[in-house]
């Protein structure tokens, strides 16, 4: 066959190929498989319904859409420091950085006993910057964020629980009012109030666990929770100036537990649209 | 004995020589070195160090707060005697000064002994600017709790010992830092009480607590 021929039987090859998608095109649309019948009824459009007559009784009103129902599904555990930032260090070596991972693992067994999805903010020795760890928060629906810290200083044993203050933002509040796009810098503007009162449950919790600390929660302007857009609050446990990590490490299941019922206590507050 | 080895031992006996000669001055010379400023940031603190009174200050009643020796989660004000000026300025850094050079025992002080005062200012709306050394954060011990402590102490101590200011901004080495070393937040203002007796026009909100950033300026167009 001469290269004429081979041209030709290339030109019938695409011609008889190309053949049955142009029928189909062509064709109406059909389906082999049957649709259900609710699906048809569905997509095929009933103009005498959709268009009133002066004869038909006037249309009800529309009702409001049901906002979807607020649900907690996920906790973001920020162990904090990490990598080269270790952290508060104690005389005996204790690093901040490494108490706080061991207690993020085991406050994350009894939040997933509950239930919740949980994200940690670091799992290894590495040091997210602050907004890496408060994007992980924000890029969840119905989350709230915990970052756990051990202090250097503090009666040892006793734990702080921290929310901001209201003031962080209090002039921001009269600048923008009604503004609904939050920038960064304050994205927990909106959710100061909630925060204060996850504050208070687990403030709570670590009184009843932990001799020695308050039953209120403090305020203070923490970093890593400015960012946050959802309730977010700062964990600090007394502290790395232990002789050595047992007593440390013997408040981790204490710790943990009381964070998980708090945070059980919250999503019931929380799912019921209360503050 | 050959003749090279003799000449070998008698250079190296010249070298011994030499070494017990020059060994005085060698000496001498470490020493100098080792009393000489050992950074370039503590021979700029000495030099830019302000006194901590002059002549014709006034020695007062200064009320300082560090951290209580009953409670180390919170301050308690102690009274001292102070040279203290009537500038406003001057005045701030003696009190800030005496606050981290003169706290009554290493376990009540908030600020790191390290740490000095760089500059400060009085703007025109009293907010005053305080610029502290690199060590303010690298010597501070790491923590909520520390860190709030040491703002706490710097405004309740400006706040009880001179009208003026409203709210406070730190920065470290001359720049904005993002944290004082670690926790807390450096971003905003915090604000500073006022004096007992003194009712100004901006009650300042519980200390600790920062203050809104103050709103961006803008530029208008004609």
């Amino acid at each position: 066959m001469g290269v004429p021929g081979k041209l030709i039987s290339i030109f019938f090859a695409l011609w008889i190929a190309a053949a049955p998608a142009f029928s189909w095109q062509s064709q109406p649309t059909q389906s082999l498989v049957a649709a259900p019948q609710s699906a048809l009824q569905s997509s095929t459009p009933v103009p005498q319904q959709s268009v009133p007559t002066p004869a038909e009784p006037a249309p009800t009103p529309t009702l409001p859409p049901i906002p979807p129902k607020k649900t907690l599904a996920v906790v973001i555990l920020d162990p904090a420091h990490g990598g080269p930032d270790r952290g508060a260090r104690g005389a005996a070596g204790i690093a901040e950085s490494d108490v706080v991972l061991s207690y993020a693992r085991l406050v994350r067994i009894s939040l997933e006993a509950q239930g919740l999805r949980v994200i940690l903010a670091r799992q290894t020795n590495d040091d997210p910057p602050f907004d890496d760890r408060s994007r992980l928060a924000n890029a969840q629906r119905g989350g709230i964020f915990i970052t756990l810290h051990v202090s250097s200083t503090g009666q040892p044993g006793t734990v702080r629980v921290y929310s901001l203050p209201h003031t962080t933002f209090s002039q921001d509040a009269t600048l923008a009012p009604h503004a609904r796009l939050l920038p960064w810098d304050r994205a927990q503007f909106d959710f100061v109030d909630q925060s204060r009162r996850l504050a208070e449950l687990i403030q709570i919790q670590m009184a009843q666990r932990f001799r020695g600390s308050s039953e209120t929660p403090f305020e203070a302007p923490v970093r890593q929770l400015r960012t946050v857009a959802a309730p977010a609050v700062a964990i600090e446990i007394s502290s790395v100036s232990a002789p050595d990590r047992t007593p440390l490490d013997q408040m981790g299941p204490g710790l943990a537990d009381g964070i998980a019922r708090a945070v059980a206590a919250f999503r019931m507050i929380y799912e019921s649209g209360g503050k | 004995m050959s003749k090279g080895l003799k000449t070998t031992i008698m250079i190296l006996v010249a070298m011994v020589a030499l070494g017990l000669v020059t060994l005085p001055g060698l000496r001498q010379a470490v020493q100098r070195l080792r009393s000489a400023p050992k950074t370039e940031e503590q021979a700029r603190r000495e030099v830019m160090q302000v006194p901590i009174s002059t002549p014709t200050d006034v020695k007062v009643q200064a009320q300082m707060y560090w951290i209580s020796a009953a409670s180390p989660a919170s301050l308690e004000p102690t009274t001292i005697q102070l040279p203290l000026s009537a500038d406003p300025v001057e005045r701030s850094k003696q009190l800030i000064n005496a606050l981290i050079s003169r706290a009554p025992s290493p376990e009540k002080s908030t600020l790191p002994a390290e740490a000095s005062l760089l500059a400060f200012y009085i703007q025109p709306d009293r907010t005053a600017i305080a610029d502290f050394s690199d060590e303010i954060a690298s010597a501070m011990p790491s923590g909520i709790l520390s860190e709030q402590l040491a703002v706490q102490s710097i405004t309740l101590t400006l706040g009880a010992n001179l009208t003026g200011i409203r709210q406070l901004k730190i920065l470290v080495h001359g720049q904005e830092a993002e944290t004082l070393a670690g926790h807390l937040d450096l971003y905003g203002l915090f604000p500073v009480p006022s004096p007992p007796g003194v009712s100004p026009a901006a009650s300042a909100p519980p200390s600790g607590q920062t203050a809104a950033r103050p709103a961006p300026k803008t530029k208008t167009s004609h």
